[in-house]
């Protein structure tokens, strides 16, 4: 039966041809969508590092924020108070929503996991300025601004991605794990302790670390609780302390050359710290995985 | 489920004191952490109320639609806000949508395997970017070429429509949506991109052997098996752009009345809230931005719960997905 019309069907024409091209060009389209995205994110951070790198210093890392105008200064006060608010934050938040991942996978009922769950979830799409209103009608309003104050809207920031990485990873935990834990008689918080979280440990690792780097970059909270301080290199948290958002945040309404170049340099700093935390973080995760063998 | 659980007394009675405190001591640490965030949850519509109270009772519902911010009067209003909100949101799931579908197609029918991590790691890595740092290029990059480049050109060709008339301007609605698709493109996409990866192959491949071009497999297999993936990550894409506060001050120009042209400065509910809550002067000020917050929040809620069920509901019933940080993996 193949006589030379079957042979035309299976040519390049007509309504095929039309097909094929429809065809190439949806490929040709999705292709620049993606090369559009990879695009931007180069742009953004060559932006950065080519406006940046020329004002980063060692006097600039060392030196605190001149007065208010005066670019001849440096960051370095607000380096210390990121890492001072940011550390705060993690305390608070990193065991907590540890717990609350073991709470949900090792001992609530489903009904109840799931409840939590949602208000994680719930919790993660609370906009951070609102975040920010709560905690400052809870600590700031009728007192003054404080590092705390600052740590404490990072920390419920940080808490529902802290807690939900968690959940997805000690849920990976293997269950042959756990049940010859329980075949030998192994209490459960010590099973908790001894297996399961050591299990675990890349993919909470992973979190902790994500959750460090999405709050590094905050601002908005920060605007509003933590926002107005002293000159200087301060450490103690009752009062507020500088950040290089915050940092980047005031320079880039400033009118002055000067002062958009050192946002520029401050901005190179904080996306190098963000970026190398996520390429670590995912490493860490993907060992993680193959460890539990998921 | 209560494998570990001794319901027997007597075998209870024989475990260690270490064991017999251990035990209700994790359960009762971690139930309170759970407690937290409940509590934590419930404060914040506890406490953004609470602010805004003042004026609540002196505006109410009129709020919504009040079209003035004037501190000198004392009469504040959303409307501007509201507006500013909705139509910069639009805007950016209007082209981040389609955006995040494309990228999603070529990420998992078309690129080689070698190129598909990399493209999708770097993809994510732009959800990373701080957003204070997307304002930051934003005021000194994006808005100038908007200025100098788009905006002349969108004018030049479709200056008849009024979305499109006025002054091009560095600053403004245009230049801040652009911003929030930058920001949710990556969010969207890695939802997407899951969803796209739960179609069965066999179906694909029963497309393909009737003879389907790869467009029309997925047109008439992936794009309606993952339609209420689509809707839902979309909604979640919206749950951000309503709430960014930051790189939208730093780009939309803080002007607070309603303008029909997108080229025009204006505001948004997050925004102005970021732009005005640190000086806030007048007793109503403050209550009023609060207000603000406390719409924005009921804006947030009604987002998330909407996305959830909808992907839930869709095709992805044993997949989670979240917008945490996790999924960008």
């Amino acid at each position: 039966m193949s006589g030379p019309q079957d042979h035309a069907l299976l040519l390049d024409r007509g309504n095929l041809k039309r097909r094929n091209r429809l065809n190439k060009l949806v490929g040709v389209v999705s292709t620049i969508a993606a090369l559009l995205a990879v695009a931007v994110l180069l742009i953004v951070v060559g932006s950065v590092l080519s406006k940046g790198i020329g004002a980063l210093s060692f006097h600039f890392l060392t030196t605190p924020t001149g007065l208010f105008g005066d670019t001849s200064g440096g960051i370095s006060n607000a380096i210390v108070g990121t890492v001072i608010l940011v550390a705060v934050a993690a305390l608070m938040a990193i065991p907590v929503g540890l717990l609350v991942a073991i709470y949900t996978t090792e001992f609530a009922p489903n009904r109840i996991g799931h409840a939590i769950r949602f208000v994680l979830d719930l919790l993660n799409g609370v906009p951070t300025i609102i975040t920010g209103i709560f905690v400052y009608g809870l600590m700031v309003a009728g007192n003054k601004q404080s590092g705390y104050a600052g740590s404490v809207a990072l920390a419920i920031i940080m808490l529902p991605i802290v807690a939900r990485t968690a959940q997805e990873v000690l849920t990976l935990v293997p269950a042959t794990l756990k049940e010859a834990a329980h075949a030998l008689g192994v209490a459960r918080w010590r099973m908790t302790l001894r297996i399961t979280l050591p299990t675990a440990a890349g993919g909470l690792l992973t979190g902790a670390l994500l959750s460090v780097a999405r709050v590094a970059g905050e601002t908005a909270p920060l605007i509003l609780t933590c926002a107005i301080f002293r000159q200087g290199v301060l450490t103690d948290p009752s009062e507020a302390l500088a950040s290089i958002p915050v940092f980047i945040f005031q320079s880039s309404e400033s009118p002055s050359p000067e002062a958009h170049t050192q946002a520029w340099a401050a901005a190179l700093i904080l996306i190098a710290f963000v970026l190398v935390l996520n390429i670590v973080a995912r490493a860490f995760y993907a060992r993680s995985r193959k460890r539990m063998g998921a | 489920m209560e494998a570990g659980a001794l319901s027997n007394p007597v075998l209870r009675a024989r475990r260690n004191l270490k064991d017999r405190i251990g035990d209700p001591l994790l359960q009762g640490l971690s139930g309170l952490a759970a407690a937290i965030a409940v509590v934590v949850i419930l404060g914040i519509a506890y406490e953004v109320t609470q602010e805004a109270w003042p004026a609540i009772s002196k505006f109410g519902i009129g709020f919504l639609t009040t079209n003035d911010w004037n501190p000198v009067t004392e009469r504040y209003g959303a409307a501007p806000f509201i507006y500013g909100t909705v139509v910069t949101s639009a805007i950016a799931l209007l082209f981040a949508a389609p955006l995040s579908i494309a990228i999603s197609i070529y990420l998992t029918e078309l690129a080689p395997s070698r190129v598909r991590r990399p493209v999708a790691t770097l993809v994510d890595m732009l959800a990373a970017i701080p957003s204070v740092i997307l304002g930051l290029w934003g005021i000194l990059v994006l808005g100038p070429f908007m200025h100098d480049t788009i905006e002349p050109a969108l004018k030049g060709v479709l200056g008849f429509l009024p979305i499109f008339s006025g002054d091009p301007s560095a600053f403004g609605y245009l230049t801040a949506a652009l911003i929030l698709t930058i920001m949710t493109t990556p969010i969207i996409t890695s939802v997407v991109r899951e969803v796209f990866e739960t179609v069965p192959g066999d179906l694909k491949e029963g497309a393909y052997a009737l003879g389907a071009t790869r467009w029309e497999m997925i047109r008439q297999v992936v794009l309606p098996y993952s339609r209420a993936g689509i809707v839902g990550a979309t909604i979640l894409g919206l749950g951000r752009a309503i709430g960014e506060a930051i790189a939208v001050a730093q780009v939309i120009g803080g002007a607070t009345g309603i303008n029909i042209s997108l080229f025009h400065t204006g505001s948004t509910m997050a925004a102005q809230i970021a732009a005005q809550f640190q000086g806030a002067p007048g007793a109503l000020q403050k209550p009023s931005l609060a207000y603000l917050g406390l719409i924005l929040l009921v804006f947030a809620v009604i987002v998330n719960i909407t996305a959830r069920l909808i992907v839930q509901r869709g095709t992805l019933k044993d997949t989670d997905v979240t917008p945490t940080e996790a999924e960008a993996l």
